[in-house]
């Protein structure tokens, strides 16, 4: 039921010229037609729309003056340099992640999902590290615009991310998952570090104007170490108050907190904190820290004073910082599943009705109420890639959480969103080989999608077209293989390179290809006299086997290295072979017989009686078998070849009947 | 080990890595090397620092990982990639151009010093002229050696402005790759398993010895030479099949070693230490092949030269590293082979190897150098 924006592409007038699309495989087309638009403006939005739903009528049509043609992507991301260290490191993950499928159970399985979670997320924080350094080094203030907006999506999703390896990959329990939540907020609220650092920097800290912010900021993130270490510089400087400022600290030190370990029962903890709220609530009833209105709000804070904490709403700046605060000083023992009613009141408390939630906070907040789908759905719509969402959704899905969830199209969301990105590297100039393997990894539709994708790798080296080719072969994927060939020996045939031509379709098997290829040999050879390549004709091996042309084309070659090595007669028995066995095409006969000519005026006798008579029954057939007669006659040079080789015959088998005569007779 | 490698994500797919040579008396290890580009919209030749392992730099810097010195736009795939002396850089395109580059050390720029243009074409049926990609460069200052898809064999001289010598139509299938065996002889690989020896001082185009794979007619992708032992002779095919060569006796390799599982693009035996080879391939994987492990001297590594001058000099051979390579039984117990990349999945393009060091470069866009390989 949601639907996008309506978006108009950049540089298009809708409003002046219809516009017409093509679909492509991970982009669509648009050109502006030739037709104006007669109802003038309409409203943009509703003209971008028909942009997406009209007709595919007018493509093409576009005269000169209006030709321009828009490529609309879907994954805008893929084309941002600096994220291309994003797409190859993850890469390495994802396959590491698929590789280590159910090899462990249990335990020591989580650990390894939160491990690859995190291995995700160091990536993303490297890459941000990189683009704030690109921000901060350009002197292009456009350049510098995207590459901070870049961090900011970058550090949005890294949140989002970590939020939900606690919530779902790790799957923190009541107790820890406090803590977890208190790392996530130190870890990425840090508009107040600044602040922090200001004040810690500074020669007297407790005399800083910001001191108490910094203070308060300790405090409201639950580090209460660093708060202690700062309060007891003022208590010295304030022998005074020297009785209050050792009563906070010590419901400071003494709060207790969940342990990672296994160390206490929950009931335990919960006891020891009603203990110890119970005794922060006497010295704030009992007026013990009247006399300094900071430390009240701390005590109050530490009491969990929902307008207490809110007051410091600026040092929190987010609802989810407030909201973790609001957990460590009222429900420190909170349960998966009472987050969502915290999460919703602290939003609604935080926002006060004064600003609705962005994109951001419905994400994180359907994060809180466990609704994953939600968190992937949202996080589809709004972010400009699909690099997040297919991996996360991939993580999620070997935690196994995903399972029961069914799209009405395509197969399952997994290898939907998988799908989709890997479509959008191969729509990319260079990073179509990582795509090869997540469409590997998606077992419904990833292989018919490999097979329509790597047709459309443009194969502008052999180099390159061998790396497609391999993909293809270790795939089995026999129609790619041979139609890459195909278009290789195209290319050299092209280029008058017979031999790579002809390696081309031995690789590929391709016997029609081949005997076509030998047919160029052969032409040559007829009209030239002499081959072209022999060294890839000498060395053809097993591979002349491939087509009938081909062991012919070989085998002819054979018979001219016998006759030049004056083998003779090895010679002579393997040109009769060639015409008995059918192995040479009829067309070619008349050549085999001409080259028997030589042989014939040897001075000894070399084809025998029953060899001639074999000789001669392929001319006769030759002749008589012609039904082109009436040409076959008028052509001079023709008969008299035919003339002169019946006399040969006639002359050869005149000796050999002598010869073979004389050798048995004697 | 492991932690000795360090890796730099560099968003292109590198096809080449090579080491600067280093001057001849120099003990230091290799400090700078240049990677080249394919593939991408615009791909580049960049020169890198290797970066110091645990040591300041000079300057007192400490840097873990490679980083830019300075690169320059290259047009094409770069598809090979050799240095011609400490500053210069000859660079084969896939648009049959090759370029000489040269590195300004002095303010870290990158500048084209000479062009071939279309060194390699192809001559189509309407006869017009379109570039071949040049496919394997090899260089013995000032002499330059380029073979293509073509099959054409040029040999130019870094002062002259055209080619000293062609053979067109050298080879009727696609030369793969190059090496010098001596200073006046070529070898070269083609795409139907043949290894061919050219004089170049003989006028007539032919060469003067051909080899061959016995069987399938495997296409053969790289070729290297031992530094010392000249008629010993690697090359790398198709089938990941690594094939010894003596190319005194036969027509055939002496043996053939099962390596990797995809085409091998590059083999190197080391230049001062030449029982260990390296080669690396398509399947993602870069091997170590150590035949030293039976050898109870270990030869020094003060002796170091880049790959350009290595086969001028003449150290003393060690007979029994000679024959592992040429042993016709290269059993496991001799030879140590090990992976240097586990888990990789996408190609190694490209290697070198000079001194304790090792770069080479993958089409996952990462460069890996190790600078401790027999640690």
């Amino acid at each position: 039921t949601d639907t996008v924006p309506p978006q108009v592409v950049p540089g298009a007038d809708p409003s002046a010229r219809q516009l017409c699309f093509a679909w492509g495989p991970a982009e669509v087309l648009v050109c502006e037609t030739l037709f104006g638009r007669a109802g003038g403006s309409r409203s943009r939005a509703g003209a971008a729309a028909r942009v997406l739903t009209g007709s595919v009528a007018g493509t093409g049509e576009g005269a000169p003056s209006s030709s321009r043609v828009f490529v609309v992507r879907r994954d805008q991301d893929i084309y941002i340099q600096t994220l291309r260290k994003l797409f190859n490191e993850s890469h390495g993950i994802f396959m590491g992640l698929q590789r280590s499928e159910e090899e462990l159970t249990g335990k020591s399985r989580k650990a390894q999902l939160v491990q690859v979670s995190k291995n995700y997320r160091s990536v993303m924080r490297a890459c941000m590290e990189d683009m704030h350094q690109a921000a901060v080094s350009t002197r292009d203030p456009v350049l510098q615009g995207q590459y901070s907006t870049q961090v900011s999506i970058l550090s949005a999703m890294e949140l989002i991310w970590n939020l939900c390896e606690i919530l779902f990959v790790e799957a923190a329990a009541a107790g820890p998952l406090l803590l977890r939540l208190l790392d996530w907020v130190r870890l990425h609220v840090c508009d107040v570090d600044s602040m922090v650092r200001e004040v810690l920097s500074s020669e007297n800290p407790s005399k800083h104007k910001l001191f108490w912010n910094v203070v308060d900021v300790f405090v409201l993130q639950g580090r209460m170490d660093e708060a202690r270490h700062l309060l007891s510089k003022e208590a010295s400087a304030n022998p005074t108050s020297m009785n209050m400022h050792k009563i906070l600290d010590d419901l400071m030190k003494k709060m207790p907190m969940p342990s990672l370990g296994n160390t206490q029962t929950l009931t335990e903890l919960e006891l020891k904190w009603q203990h110890w709220h119970e005794e922060c609530q006497r010295y704030l009833q009992d007026g013990t820290f009247a006399s300094n209105p900071h430390m009240e709000s701390i005590c109050k804070i530490l009491l969990g004073d929902e307008d207490a904490i809110l007051e410091k709403k600026e040092l929190m700046t987010t609802w989810y910082h407030f909201l973790v605060t609001r957990l460590l000083y009222s429900h420190p023992t909170v349960k998966p599943m009472e987050l969502r009613f915290y999460a919703q009141s602290s939003m609604d408390l935080f926002l006060g009705g004064e600003s609705t939630p962005e994109p951001l906070d419905m994400i994180l907040m359907a994060a809180f109420e466990f609704e994953m789908h939600q968190v992937i759905k949202e996080c589809s719509i709004v972010l400009s890639n699909w690099w997040f969402v297919a991996h996360l959704t991939d993580l999620l899905d070997h935690c196994k959480l995903l399972q029961s969830h069914n799209l009405y199209f395509g197969s399952n969301m997994r290898e939907f969103l998988l799908l989709e990105y890997a479509s959008g590297l191969f729509s990319h100039h260079s990073l179509w080989q990582l795509g090869v393997d997540y469409f590997d990894h998606c077992p419904e539709y990833g292989r018919v999608y490999l097979e329509l994708h790597i047709e459309r790798i443009p194969l502008s080296t052999e180099q390159k077209a061998l790396k497609v080719l391999r993909i293809c072969e270790q795939r089995q994927m026999n129609e790619q293989v041979r139609s890459i060939c195909k278009i290789m020996a195209m290319k050299a045939l092209r280029n008058n390179r017979l031999g790579s031509a002809l390696s081309w379709s031995i690789r590929a098997k391709d016997a029609a290809f081949a005997t076509l290829i030998s047919d160029r040999f052969l032409k040559d050879y007829c009209e030239r006299g002499c081959f072209s390549d022999l060294d890839l004709i000498d060395n053809l091996g097993p591979s002349m086997l491939l087509s009938d042309r081909l062991t012919f084309l070989g085998k002819y070659r054979e018979f001219h290295r016998l006759y030049g090595e004056k083998r003779f007669s090895e010679a002579a028995r393997l040109l009769l072979t060639l015409m008995t066995a059918h192995i040479a095409p009829c067309s070619f006969w008349m050549t085999l017989l001409t080259d028997a000519l030589p042989l014939l005026e040897q001075k000894e006798v070399i084809f025998s009686a029953e060899q001639t008579y074999e000789l001669m029954r392929c001319l006769e057939d030759l002749t008589a078998g012609n039904p082109d007669k009436q040409k076959f006659q008028d052509d001079d040079v023709e008969t008299t070849k035919v003339e002169m080789l019946r006399l040969a015959l006639a002359r050869n088998l005149a000796r050999v009947i002598v010869k073979e005569g004389t050798v048995e007779g004697s | 080990a492991m932690e000795d490698v360090s890796a730099k994500f560099v968003s292109q797919k590198i096809s080449r890595t090579r080491w600067r040579p280093l001057p001849t008396a120099a003990l230091q290890p290799p400090d700078l090397f240049a990677t080249g580009s394919w593939d991408n919209e615009d791909n580049r030749i960049s020169i890198w620092s290797a970066g110091d392992l645990g040591n300041a730099g000079l300057n007192g810097e400490y840097h873990g990982e490679p980083h830019l010195l300075c690169d320059i736009q290259h047009n094409g795939d770069v598809m090979d990639m050799q240095f011609l002396d400490q500053e210069r850089i000859v660079v084969a395109s896939s648009t049959g151009t090759v370029t000489i580059f040269r590195h300004h050390q002095n303010n870290q720029t990158l500048s084209a010093n000479h062009r071939w243009e279309k060194a390699h074409y192809h001559v189509d049926q309407d006869t017009s002229c379109g570039g071949a990609a040049c496919t394997g460069v090899v260089c013995s200052n000032p002499e330059i050696v380029t073979v293509g898809e073509d099959g054409r064999i040029n040999l130019f001289r870094a002062d002259q402005k055209d080619a000293v010598r062609t053979i067109d139509n050298a080879d009727s299938s696609t030369l793969h790759a190059v090496t010098f065996l001596r200073t006046t002889e070529i070898l070269t690989v083609n795409s139907i398993g043949q290894l061919k020896i050219w004089d170049l001082r003989q006028q007539r185009n032919e060469p003067s010895q051909i080899f061959s794979l016995a069987g399938d007619r495997v296409p053969l992708h790289c070729v290297d030479r031992h530094p010392n032992q000249q008629h010993i002779v690697a090359t790398g095919g198709q089938d990941g099949m690594l094939s010894i060569w003596d190319i005194r006796q036969g027509t055939m390799p002496v043996s053939l070693l099962n390596a990797h599982e995809a085409e091998m693009w590059e083999v190197h035996f080391h230049p001062s230490d030449p029982d260990h080879l390296f080669t690396c391939s398509e399947d993602g994987s870069l091997w170590h092949w150590d035949t030293s492990t039976n050898v109870s001297e270990k030869s020094s590594f003060l002796h170091q030269g880049g790959r350009s001058t290595a086969y001028l000099s003449h150290s003393t051979i060690n007979q029994s590293v000679v024959s592992a390579w040429l042993s016709n039984d290269p059993t496991k117990d001799r030879m140590e082979i090990t992976n240097l990349v586990p888990n990789q999945t996408l190609s190694v393009n490209s290697l070198d190897v000079l001194g304790p060091c090792l770069v080479y470069g993958t089409d996952a866009e990462a460069i890996y150098v190790n600078r401790q390989l027999f640690a």
